[in-house]
């Protein structure tokens, strides 16, 4: 179906599932319990996890299968979050202007930077996109504070001229929404002790994804994508036989751009804000990060990635010393002091550290990323008879 | 995948068929609600959104600290604090409208996207009807924005920056800390008659929003007075050694430098500016001064023995009520109660958040709902006294508390790691009044979400 | 014309350090092959070196009959301590030495680093040299946070003043000793002892692998390894002994650099991107390279942060360092002193 083999169709399908089942699926603790700090089913993150994971599949398209590093991606993020506010201030508060534009825009100034950066390779290749993104994020944050907003960031304002939906209707800025359906619209669902919210934002966000899954996975299998591939086993060879790699890899670092773009729009669709600090170079090392953690190459590896650190992100920095206070109240007080003392340097303040390590971790022990940690495991179940799958279903890495 | 579609009808029917399948499903649509996340139950929770990561996690540390003691303060706990020494008596220490106050934490890393997330965070996940906090002016007009947005109020914490309440106000927005505008017309006089009226000033500007507004208000209110500005420089934000820009100034025919930066800038610049002898130079026949126009402790601290004798602004002092007298009455009951608590003087950082978190529960408290936009008329054109800064307005048009400023000087033999500033002056309310309207911006009307 | 000399002065003092840490970087980067995100936290590290130093010979004791310093009528924190080395040596002496502290970290610092490079390479990077360089940016990286978040766990994340000595404060009037006026050119005395302690620290480095036959057998170890491996020589060994020099070079460049800029946990991650720029400019694999393009890049900022400059070309100074890496990028393919083959693919 699609044009897809059975493989890539099981993996589609699954990813489909887990993207309409998110909200259900991240939020696997009742509410008010005290594990519910680990529930990550609400909007905001959900949003998150479905936008980087279209900007880390897009990143691996030119990384897993080129093999060229750019450490400039988040440029692109930031000219589509700056050409998405600047749709939904000047044409119209529906985000489908903003998602298109954006992703035409990041796709502009990916050829653009393409022409230059793709005449080296390596890590002068590497150096010269992280240049070009250093040089955006320098001079959106300071002199295109016009356009750009500063280090303030671009929003939408109660003067915006709007023109395709006319003069301002009320005194309070109009959310981004789709013919009317607000973003943040979302319907709750209370089954026993368990919240679940399913929010019009995030399904936006889980179809385009699912769409760029679907071409990433088209891409892998073309015989576009194939030659890539030679790209990056031996680009000397393929000069020698005639072939001029070239146009190929800069379509490729365009379409990887215009992902990265598409994430930029349906980022200030959900939450109509774009900040310089989005280009900074921490934020091209961030999705260079989640793909390696997921698995470089893998299809879905990109997606795993990306959850895994935004996950991360926002649920650890929120841990609070009161909180592991409530979690370990339970033991006696000796006992209960101690497991703060172990645990505390790791939440909260300390979420840095816990990402550090679990990097470590991760690529020591697992050199194919989170992807080979699933193979492992779904390996270790099927090998291990039958009573232990129905335990280790739930292990598997759920975005 | 057509059979995929957002329908809501749709999605409310099936969800109430798999509900009737389980244990006594109820369902809630959003709409139910007067106004976002409104409290049931017994207690209410309020979002401590600050920096914990990043150049700026000190000051986040120590704006949680403060939190923290005025929740315990708001329920009951400690000594009250400055609860005994507010003018408004509403609150009784049994947490806000009855319910006891609990909070939730998040990270802004002083970046705008990541603050937003940890907001929104607060307010889908963990229900806030209240987020306050934040260590720059970038964080807060984004958060700022966001609260307006979602119908939450937003108490500002350390933000300096003319825009928060100028071009970029909200309704739902309030902002307890003092700003650029003020630092200026603070300063200015100050600075007149310490150095005179005939100084020459080279500006080193950090290049973002704070600082631009920060430079203009400065120059204004010091060309006001007579000054001469000779440059303006403007340096990157991410600058770690200002040594180039500040080799030229000597020899600039300049004789004030204004390093208009703030946090690491200020302390790098600051450094660099010491070093290369400028405290010590004579330029015009006059000997050479440095200001910062905005300080805080923990620069202070970062910056050690180089501060000594630099003139500069202040929101609050742990020391004002000592050395200033009683119109200052509260800073005494905070200091005594943070220090107790934590063993060493609050910060202006600290201070600003506690206050706020009062404000915030005083005025449901008078509104009798945390509904925001109750919230919002009870806070508007608010007038009060005892929470350390003397009587104190939050002005209705543009939700920017006015109250006298401090000008501040780096002491010459701090006693300790606490005692780097000593208060040179404060400046009356009316000397830094402006128009609310100089600064545009609009502040739309107070949202209370669906 | 003063204008343009404190400039050169001022870009060879900006490029000290970036020579230094690219240096280090070039000798774990350009030629281990191995990229090396936790570089910046060895600098960070050095510098820390010196804090802790400083730390540890300001314990001292409280005096008898002392009471808390009561400050506005606040008592804060324990009674004022008298460091023991005051006891201990008297109280000159004992100042002295606390006054001292950052050039005294020196001799702290080079054992330390290059204890914590060894470790570092045998325990963790030596896994890495067969890895692909994504595995070793993930390795490397995740290094580098656990490192930081360690050193603000105990230090904190503001920054912590550590001047240099009394006698080092001040300036010198350059100007009048290439007989222009005096006052027109003068820098301070600590900014010129770190461009000098660069130089000195450079041609140490350079003169031990080109003078000393440990140096040889690295040399010759970085152009073909497995041939040095056949004539029975243990090159893991020495490119281990290697890794601990370059983390030692990257730890003195952060001791010496705390008197300039107070040092925090973050201040590794703001010289990171710049010393990776540095060493790819230079040209992957060339140590003079590096150094070049240190002081190059170094002196091309301090010009572009001239107020004409920026006044004719506004937002110059936040681009200038990446403006050249592109241009010179483009027309030397392989940086300044580059060698074909190094990192290409």
């Amino acid at each position: 179906m699609f044009g897809l083999n059975a493989k890539d169709m099981r993996s589609l399908v699954f990813v489909a599932l887990l993207l309409v089942l998110a909200p259900i699926l991240l939020n696997p603790f009742p509410e008010g319990s005290p594990l519910a700090q680990f529930n990550a089913g609400y909007p905001d993150l959900m949003q998150r996890f479905a936008i980087f994971g279209i900007f880390a599949i897009g990143f691996n398209i030119l990384f897993g299968l080129t093999g060229y590093l750019s450490f400039g991606h988040a440029a692109f993020l930031g000219a589509g979050s700056y050409a998405g506010v600047w749709m939904l201030k000047l044409l119209t508060i529906n985000v489908i202007p903003a998602i298109i534009i954006s992703t035409l825009v990041a796709g502009v100034f990916a050829l653009l930077i393409g022409l230059v950066s793709l005449r080296r390779s390596g890590i002068y290749f590497s150096i010269l996109t992280l240049a070009f993104a250093q040089m955006a994020f320098a001079l959106a944050a300071s002199v295109l504070t016009p356009i750009t907003g500063g280090e303030t960031g671009l929003q939408t304002s109660l003067n915006d001229p709007r023109i395709l939906d006319g003069a301002r209707e009320s005194s309070n800025i109009p959310t981004p929404s789709l013919f009317g359906l607000e973003m943040g619209d979302s319907w709750q669902l209370r089954v026993g002790d368990w919240l679940w919210t399913f929010n019009a934002g995030y399904y936006i966000c889980a179809i385009v994804a699912l769409i760029g899954f679907y071409i990433a996975i088209r891409i892998f299998r073309s015989p576009f994508g194939l030659m890539l591939k030679a790209i990056k086993t031996n680009q000397n060879r393929l000069n020698y036989t005639g072939v001029s790699t070239r146009p190929y890899m800069l379509a490729c670092f365009v379409i990887s751009g215009m992902y990265a773009g598409l994430a930029g729009g349906l980022m200030v669709s959900m939450d109509p804000l774009a900040g310089a600090e989005r280009m900074q170079w921490t934020a091209s090392g961030e999705v260079v990060l989640m793909v390696i953690l997921g698995g470089a190459g893998t299809l879905i590896g990109p997606v795993l990635g990306a959850g895994f650190i935004k996950y991360c992100e926002n649920i650890f920095s929120k841990i609070n010393k009161s909180v592991l206070e409530g979690w370990f109240s339970v033991f006696p007080d000796g006992m209960a002091d101690f497991m703060v003392a172990i645990v505390y340097p790791f939440v909260g303040k300390g979420w840095h550290l816990t990402l550090g390590v679990l990097f470590m971790l991760v690529v020591i022990f697992l050199p194919g990323g989170l992807v080979q940690g699933g193979q492992k495991i779904g390996s270790w179940v099927t090998g291990r008879g039958r009573k232990k799958s129905a335990g280790a279903a739930t292990t598997t890495p759920a975005e | 995948m057509s059979g995929f579609k957002m329908n809501r009808r749709g999605l409310l029917k099936t969800s109430a068929a798999v509900g009737a399948g389980l244990a006594m499903p109820t369902i809630f649509t959003s709409a139910a609600r007067a106004y976002t996340n409104e409290p049931s139950g017994g207690s209410v929770t309020l979002g401590f959104n600050v920096p914990q990561s990043g150049p700026y996690a000190d000051e986040g540390a120590d704006e949680l600290r403060a939190y923290q003691l005025a929740v315990e303060h708001l329920n009951g706990g400690g000594d009250g604090g400055m609860m005994n020494t507010f003018s408004s008596k509403a609150l009784k220490g049994s947490g806000i409208l009855g319910k006891k106050v609990e909070f939730v934490t998040g990270d802004t890393q002083t970046k705008p996207d990541a603050a937003r997330a940890s907001a929104r965070s607060m307010i889908e996940k963990d229900g806030a009807v209240m987020i306050t906090g934040g260590s720059s002016s970038g964080v807060a007009v984004a958060v700022q924005a966001l609260c307006q947005e979602a119908g939450v109020i937003f108490m500002a914490g350390l933000t300096h920056s003319n825009d928060t309440t100028g071009k970029d106000k909200k309704a739902n927005g309030f902002r307890h800390f003092f700003n650029s505008y003020m630092s200026g017309a603070a300063l200015a006089p100050i600075l007149a008659d310490n150095y005179g009226t005939d100084r020459k000033a080279y500006h080193l500007t950090a290049d973002y929003n704070w600082g631009y507004t920060t430079e203009e208000a400065v120059r204004n209110s010091t060309e006001a007075m007579g000054w001469e500005t000779v440059a303006a420089v403007k340096t990157p934000l991410a600058q770690t050694d200002f040594s180039s820009y500040v080799a030229p100034v000597l020899n600039s025919g300049a004789d004030v430098l204004v390093l208009n930066h703030y946090g690491g800038n200020m302390v790098n610049s600051l450094t660099s500016a010491v070093q290369f002898g400028l405290r010590a130079a004579e330029a015009n026949g006059k000997q050479f001064q440095i200001v910062v126009p905005l300080y805080s402790r923990l620069m202070a601290q970062g910056a050690g023995r180089n501060v000594a004798g630099i003139f500069g602004s202040t929101n609050w002092h742990w020391s004002l009520e000592n050395v200033a007298g009683d119109r200052y009455a509260g800073t005494n009951a905070f200091v005594q109660s943070f220090g107790e608590k934590y063993g060493f003087p609050p910060s202006q950082a600290a201070h600003t958040v506690y206050c706020q978190t009062l404000l915030y529960a005083d005025a449901c408290e008078r509104a009798g709902t945390f509904n925001p936009c109750g919230v919002v008329e009870a806070l508007e054109g608010f007038e009060f006294d005892g929470l350390g800064n003397g009587p104190t307005l939050y002005r209705a048009e543009d939700h920017q508390c006015f109250k006298d400023v401090l000008v501040v000087k780096g002491k010459e033999n701090p006693e300790s790691d606490f005692d780097l500033l000593e208060i040179v002056d404060v400046t009356p309310t009316e000397q830094v009044t402006y128009d609310a309207s100089i600064f545009g911006g609009e502040l739309g009307s107070c949202n209370a979400g669906t | 014309m003063d204008q343009i000399i404190l400039q050169i002065l001022n870009g060879l003092d900006k490029g000290s350090a970036y020579a230094l840490i690219a240096l280090g970087l070039t000798l774990i980067f350009g030629t281990l092959g191995v990229v090396n995100f936790a570089h910046g936290a060895l600098f960070m590290i050095g510098a820390f070196c010196s804090v802790t130093l400083n730390r540890i010979l300001t314990i001292g004791y409280v005096p008898e009959g002392a009471e808390a310093q009561s400050v506005g009528g606040f008592s804060f924190g324990k009674p004022k301590e008298v460091p023991y080395v005051e006891y201990w040596f008297g109280e000159a002496t004992g100042q002295a030495i606390v006054d001292w502290s950052v050039p005294l970290s020196i001799l702290f610092a080079i054992p330390v680093m290059i204890a914590i490079g060894v470790i570092m390479e045998r325990g963790l990077i030596k896994h890495f040299y067969k890895r692909p360089h994504a595995d070793q940016i993930l390795v490397t990286f995740g290094l580098a946070i656990v490192l930081q978040e360690i050193i603000k766990f105990y230090f904190g994340a503001n920054q912590i003043p550590t001047p240099a000595p009394e006698a080092f404060v001040g300036s010198f009037d350059f100007g009048a000793l290439i007989g222009m006026d005096p006052g027109v050119i003068i820098y301070p005395y600590w900014r010129i002892l770190y461009f000098v302690f660069a130089l000195a620290l450079i041609f140490a480095v350079f003169a031990f692998l080109r003078y000393t036959t440990f140096g040889m057998v690295v040399r010759a170890g970085m152009a073909d390894r497995e041939t040095v491996t056949l004539l029975g020589i243990d090159v893991d060994r020495r490119f281990t002994i290697m890794f601990g020099i370059a983390a030692a070079v990257a730890g003195l460049a952060g001791v010496m650099y705390t008197p300039i800029n107070s040092p925090n946990y973050h201040m590794g991650m703001d010289f990171l991107v710049i010393s990776f720029v540095v060493v790819v400019v230079g040209g992957m694999g060339s140590l003079p390279g590096a150094v070049l393009a240190g002081f190059l890049l170094g002196i091309l900022e301090s010009f572009a942060s001239m107020r004409e400059v920026i006044e004719l070309l506004p937002g110059v100074n936040q681009v200038v360092i990446y403006l050249a890496a592109i241009v010179i990028l483009l027309t030397r393919p392989r940086g300044l002193m580059g060698r074909a083959g190094v990192m290409e693919d």
